[in-house]
């Protein structure tokens, strides 16, 4: 399904692989692109706004190239600058229908507020892990989208153009990056007027992140006869009720799934 | 224990028989010394137990004789009322309320607040905003001194960008401290950072701890760890604090100012029909899982169709060729977190126990009363599993029939 006089703009990152730590194609990004690539075809527009000092990025940057699109817009910023200002002043230029992105990122802060910046700036409705657009209808400006709910469930909404949409890992997986058209595709940088520095971020202490500890059963006994009680008594709340006969069984089973909720 | 209130004739018969070795007056009230001081008898404290030694229990649980007069139904306990009428600040929580009840999140983060609420002996309310339906009843154990409930048929809904709008009303009316919202799938994080937007503020994500005025975040999707200064808008995870276990708390209802209705950009169309299958086994809510157990395996496909379950299966109906093996469940295959799992023809090997563990309630179908199985689930049916599957799925269709009925109506 592509739209002729849709305008789309994925925005993508650099991704981290979480062993190796080498930059990568981000997963989420990856499928917004997808996502866009389906939507808009070769009308879509890729912006990254961050670093591009580092050789290992480029390739990183290529792999996008390499999914099939033209170009991708660079604004080069600085590390510790703040992307949202930069980007927000790009997209205002290019008054898209639809920004999609991914969830959060896979290195930095990654608190997965761009979107919502983003949003607040441009005066766009937002709305968070899209799996799915499923229509587009340009005269009464609305979409169909499909979000993923956990469970493995979906909900269908109805969100007015233009909107900024983050893409949920239950998407459609990313299509293979190839070699040919990673190479033959542009990195075009773009002028970039202001570059405002992300100050409290300098504050702030990175470290590896530690290994949470598991969480313990905590006994509250007021004497030592409760304290060994604790320590030593099974588990009670035993065994689970027991029918026998086929229509008993199948009764107790039905009046269990209701009493969940899953029927 | 059970609750049966039980005689104990040999007690009641010591106690009447005054001329008895181990009578005790009955009226054993305190007695007095000649100068009017309390007197206690240190042979009289504790009983003989069953082989002949005199025991002392000092937690008061068991006093000879007489605990057998006792029944053993537990008293409850009634905790301490923390009592916040002039609160110094507010903190202010909005909670999942995943299908109208708090979750372990949910409860995680009112201890982390509560926790923020009296720091130095400062008096903190912790106030508590509900989205929706709420069913959940013990409020004020979980640690709530104060609760806004907006209930409208709107929040019944998808529409978070009200919701935001609600917060942001509070936010301006209390002034508070702090604003915590559980950082999860279930909304609590969309609302959070939708509020950290329109409220202009720099929130932290991603919170696991808090210490002091210092909180460490998880960053870079998990592998970094930030720490920072305690800001105002928390996004916290799950286990960030341990949840209140010791106060009872007023849950008052606070009068509000009407809230405003905006125009909402987004409109909820409700939730589709999803193949049962196409669910990762993972993420299932509902498995009917079967094994060695079962012949007639298409009799176990139609039911799981009828059911609307996912399907899974031991590694024996794997090995065997009757399931695919992305289907298996166990610590071979996958871990799977179901919310109900029906087990037909499974007898529990070890493997397959740990997979299922972190189920919430499991349903056992078995021939066989004694295997492990059934000594886990919840409910446990006895057996022919085809028979049990086939009467099963027209209970199912009759249920179904008479809901369309009803909504016909």
């Amino acid at each position: 399904m592509t739209n002729n006089n849709l305008s789309v703009i994925s925005l993508i990152s650099i991704g981290e692989h979480p062993t190796s730590r080498r930059p990568r194609r981000a997963e989420q990004d990856a499928r917004a692109v997808e996502l866009g690539l389906k939507l808009a075809g070769e009308r879509l527009k890729a912006l990254y706004a961050g670093t591009i000092e580092s050789p290992s990025i480029e390739v990183a940057l290529r792999s996008y190239l390499g999914m099939g699109l033209a170009e991708i817009n660079i604004l080069n910023l600085s590390d510790p600058a703040d992307a949202t200002l930069a980007l927000a002043e790009h997209l205002k230029a290019e008054r898209p229908d639809m920004i999609l992105t991914g969830v959060r990122a896979e290195n930095g802060e990654s608190s997965g507020m761009m979107p919502y910046l983003l949003a607040e700036q441009l005066g766009m409705s937002v709305i968070t892990s899209i799996v799915e657009v499923s229509s587009i209808d340009k005269v009464t400006q609305q979409a169909e989208v499909l979000q993923a709910l956990p469970r493995g469930q979906r909900r269908k909404l109805k969100i007015k153009l233009p909107f900024i949409a983050s893409v949920d890992m239950a998407a459609d997986a990313p299509r293979q990056s190839a070699y040919g058209p990673a190479m033959r595709g542009k990195l075009v940088m773009n002028q970039l007027s202001v570059q405002v520095e992300d100050t409290l971020r300098s504050k702030w202490q990175i470290n590896e992140g530690q290994k949470r500890p598991k969480r313990l059963k905590i006994v509250k006994a007021k004497t030592a006869a409760d304290r060994f009680k604790a320590a030593t008594a099974k588990v009670e709340g035993g065994s689970g009720k027991i029918v026998h006969g086929s229509s008993e069984s199948a009764k107790e089973i039905l009046k269990m799934l209701i009493d969940e909720g899953v029927l | 224990m059970s609750d049966i209130f039980r005689r104990d004739p040999r007690a009641e018969w010591i106690a009447r028989n005054r001329l008895h070795p181990m009578h005790k007056p009955v009226a054993e009230g305190p007695v007095r010394g000649p100068s009017g001081l309390l007197r206690k008898n240190p042979h009289a404290v504790g009983f003989i137990g069953p082989n002949g030694i005199k025991r002392i229990d000092r937690s008061g649980a068991s006093t000879g004789g007489s605990a057998t007069r006792q029944s053993a139904k537990q008293t409850e306990v009634i905790l301490p009322l923390h009592k916040v009428d002039e609160p110094d600040f507010y903190i202010v929580v909005a909670l999942d309320l995943v299908s109208g009840r708090l979750n372990g999140h949910d409860k995680d983060v009112l201890g982390l607040a509560q926790k923020l609420a009296n720091i130095d002996e400062a008096k903190g309310a912790v106030v508590a905003v509900a989205f929706g339906e709420l069913k959940e009843e013990n409020l004020d154990v979980a640690g709530v001194d104060r609760l806004i409930h907006f209930y409208t048929d709107a929040y019944q809904e998808y529409n978070p960008e009200q919701r935001c709008a609600d917060l942001q009303v509070i936010v301006k009316e209390l002034q508070p401290r702090h604003i915590l919202l559980p950082d999860s799938i279930n909304g609590g994080g969309d609302l959070g950072r939708r509020l950290a937007a329109k409220l202009g503020q720099r929130p932290a994500c991603g919170v696991w701890k808090v210490n002091g005025d210092q909180v460490v975040c998880r960053a870079s999707a998990g592998k970094n760890d930030i720490t920072r200064t305690l800001p105002t808008l928390m996004l916290v995870l799950e286990e960030c604090s341990e949840p209140v276990s010791e106060t009872r708390h007023q849950s008052l209802i606070m009068p509000l100012n009407e809230s405003q209705e905006i125009n909402s950009t987004i409109e909820d169309q409700g939730n589709i029909s999803v193949d049962p299958n196409a669910i990762p086994l993972a993420e299932a809510g509902f498995i009917l899982s079967g094994g060695n157990g079962i012949t007639d395996w298409a009799n176990f496909h139609s039911t799981a169709k009828s059911l609307r379950a996912t399907e899974g299966a031991s590694r024996v109906a794997v090995d065997d060729g009757n399931m695919p093996r992305e289907r298996q469940v166990g610590a071979t295959g996958t871990w799977v977190t179901a919310q109900v799992y029906i087990a037909v023809g499974i007898s529990g090997a070890v493997q397959h126990m740990q997979g299922i563990g972190k189920c919430d309630k499991v349903i056992a179908i078995n021939t066989d009363e004694s295997c492990d199985m059934v000594k886990r689930a919840d409910l446990s049916a006895i057996g022919d599993s085809s028979e049990i599957l086939a009467e099963l799925v027209s209970l199912v269709e009759q249920n179904n029939n008479e809901k369309g009925a009803d909504h016909d109506q």
